[in-house]
């Protein structure tokens, strides 16, 4: 398997802030690797240094087989960059745009204005090809953006926080195009807080923080490593927390766990579905009352959290794996 | 569109750098800024009607007071105009200091790094659709100065030569502009920055009232400022009233001085600035 990237020790200071501190990447041609972690973590710095847009102190990188710092310009004929904040002319109209940087990609006339038409109407933009930016919302100008990124063909792509501050729907869209890109052979580098996302996209994830990569692996590798499948079931009465974990010992792959508080009986499971009919059969026979009973997977917030030892941003609880996500505004 | 033909088959290396591209991407880049101005049109109009507004004002109100030797108050407007030209140059600096900060704390500049272009295109192409702008302020201004009296007296190459040194200055001057601009942390500190160095330059000049009107001490700083040998130079080759100090070399070889000034600025802050560029946020 061919290497799309590769980085080795890279390290970066700003001032006295130490962004990066020794960072190893590998990501093999035609793969998602995300790159998750919470503000500050380092994934702009990454993404900047990956696509020659800054150098790194210490450590080597490679991108579609050119060294970053000695051979910029092959390194940018094979990116495209969408990053964290929108790379437009604000004055001119998206196609306007995307046939200047079309021309500096060295397109002809015919072929940039060619390429452009089409970026535009893949990305729904068409109706809006001719109007100034200014008048864009901001899933449109992420758009426009990641088209942008597109018009020069690129093996490699990087995506620095593609999807924030859109709605669920514009979000969902931009999923799907990506999902696209790589299925034709793209390269994805994608930096992201949303773990929903990253378990979506990813074929790998690394896990930054404070500059350093604390985890990385396929997001069931990660799962594993904070445990397996687990069922929760909320009793009615908590006289009856002692007698719901005894009666279904039996069933889990390791003893129940009670926890008080919340009234829960925790019980780490292997067989998944068929546990979970287990557990509701034998506590009917024995006339406990249910309020509440969920298999529960772990999803990587819980790998970030127990990671890290905090939560990352965009999640504003533990209880509430998907869905309901804030949306963090941009800055 | 074919989903297929997405990425490129194999990783083939950049095609090799070309001249050509510095010229082509420049004008892909100075396309972009010229759109901009038709976008917000206010921006060109101010430009215009602030010199404009001081060919009135001086040509109407503070002139009478000013003796420049020959032909009473039509002599003062003729040598009033060649100023005001070399004042408009100067001022539209402070535009592209502004410009050029503005521009490289946004997001855009980074695509522009990303790109296979060269990096130098997106401050010639800056540079040179100021230029343009220049052009087009100089033209409606010469024409303000048709209306109130002003006349070129001599040959057509003279005035030829004179609006090619307006040009050429224009674009060397401008490379200062952008060279300010790129060790700006801000648009707003860019703009009391680009700004400031150009006041004391362009008024402690020739170009409203003539050197010997001014004291001793500054005399020799007036004669030897680019900005008085511009308009001093642009008074001779019009055929304007040029009231001299003495023999001095600039007053003798202004029109020489002010290409050799020209020449000397590109020639110092044009690789200045690039290297700026090229290390800004690096
Ligand atoms: N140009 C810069 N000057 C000074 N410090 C910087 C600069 N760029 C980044 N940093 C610092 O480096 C660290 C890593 O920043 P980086 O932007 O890579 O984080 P991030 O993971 O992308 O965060 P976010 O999720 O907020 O985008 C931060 O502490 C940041 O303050
Ligand atoms: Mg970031």
């Amino acid at each position: 398997m061919t290497l799309a990237i590769k980085a080795t020790g890279l390290t970066k200071k700003f001032g006295d802030v130490v962004a990066l501190n020794g960072i190893d990447i590998e990501v093999e041609e035609g793969t998602v690797l995300g790159l998750l972690g919470p503000n500050g973590s380092g994934k702009t710095t990454i993404v900047r240094i990956l696509a020659t847009l800054i150098q790194a102190d210490s450590g080597s990188a490679s991108v579609g087989g050119f060294n970053v710092a000695t051979q910029q310009d092959d390194v940018r004929n094979v990116i495209g960059l969408t990053g964290q904040y929108a790379a437009v002319d604000e004055y001119l109209t998206g196609r306007e745009n995307l046939e200047l940087f079309g021309r500096l990609f060295h397109l002809s006339k015919f072929d940039a204005a060619k390429r452009a038409a089409e970026l535009l109407d893949r990305f729904d933009l068409s109706d809006a090809a001719d109007r100034g930016i200014k008048g864009y919302s901001g899933g449109m100008r992420r758009r426009l953006d990641l088209a942008a990124s597109l018009i020069g063909r690129p093996n490699v792509l990087f995506l620095d926080e593609p999807t924030t501050g859109l709605d669920p729907r514009s979000r969902q869209g931009m999923w799907k195009v990506i999902e696209e890109l790589v299925s034709e052979g793209t390269t994805v580098l994608l930096t992201t807080q949303y773990l929903e996302e990253a378990d979506q996209l990813a074929n790998r994830i690394v896990v930054l923080d404070h500059g350093n990569v604390i985890a990385k692996g396929t997001s069931n590798e990660l799962k594993s490593q904070v445990g397996g499948d687990r069922i929760e079931i909320v009793v009615d009465r908590v006289s009856d927390l002692a007698k719901t974990a005894e009666l279904i010992n039996g069933i889990g792959s390791a003893p129940a766990t009670i926890e008080e508080v919340t009234k829960t009986v925790l019980l780490p499971v292997s067989g998944g579905s068929k546990a979970i009919v287990d557990v509701v059969r034998k506590l009917d026979e024995n006339n406990i009352v249910i309020a509440d009973i969920a298999l529960r997977r772990p999803t990587l917030d819980d790998v970030f959290l127990s990671l890290t030892g905090h939560i990352t941003e965009a999640t504003p609880t533990l209880d509430t794996p998907k869905g309901r996500r804030g949306r963090k505004a941009r800055r | 569109m074919s989903l297929t033909t997405q990425a490129k088959k194999t990783q083939e290396t950049a095609p090799r750098p070309r001249m050509g591209w510095l010229i082509t991407d420049s004008i892909s880049v100075s396309r972009r800024h010229l759109l901009k101005i038709t976008r917000v049109p206010e921006s060109l109009f101010f430009a215009l009607i602030q010199p404009v507004m001081f060919v009135l004002l001086f040509a109407f109100i503070f002139g009478g007071a000013i003796d420049v030797g020959s032909g009473g108050a039509t002599g003062y407007r003729e040598y009033l105009i060649p100023g005001i030209l070399a004042q408009t140059v100067m001022f539209a600096v402070a535009g592209i200091t502004v410009g050029i900060t503005e521009d490289a704390s946004k997001g855009i500049m980074d695509r522009f790094r990303s790109l296979p272009m060269r990096p130098g295109a997106v401050l010639t192409g800056h540079t040179l659709a100021s230029l343009l702008q220049n052009i087009l302020v100089i033209s409606i201004l010469s024409i303000t100065g048709l209306a109130v009296g002003w006349r070129i007296h001599n040959g057509f190459a003279d005035a030829a030569l004179a609006y090619l040194m307006f040009a050429v200055f224009a674009y060397a001057i401008t490379w200062v502009g952008a060279w300010i601009g790129l060790h700006m942390p801000n648009s707003e500190v860019a703009g009391t920055a680009g700004l400031v160095w150009i006041f004391p330059v362009t008024f402690a000049s020739n170009i409203f009232t003539p050197v010997a009107t001014m004291p001793g001490w500054l005399q020799p700083f007036v004669l030897w400022n680019p900005v008085s040998c511009l308009a001093l130079a642009a008074r001779q080759l019009f055929g304007n009233p040029t009231p001299l100090l003495g023999d001095s070399f600039p007053e003798r070889y202004p029109v020489e001085l002010a290409f050799g000034y020209a020449f000397l600025l590109l020639a110092i802050f044009a690789p200045l600035a690039v290297r700026a560029f090229k290390t800004r946020n690096k």
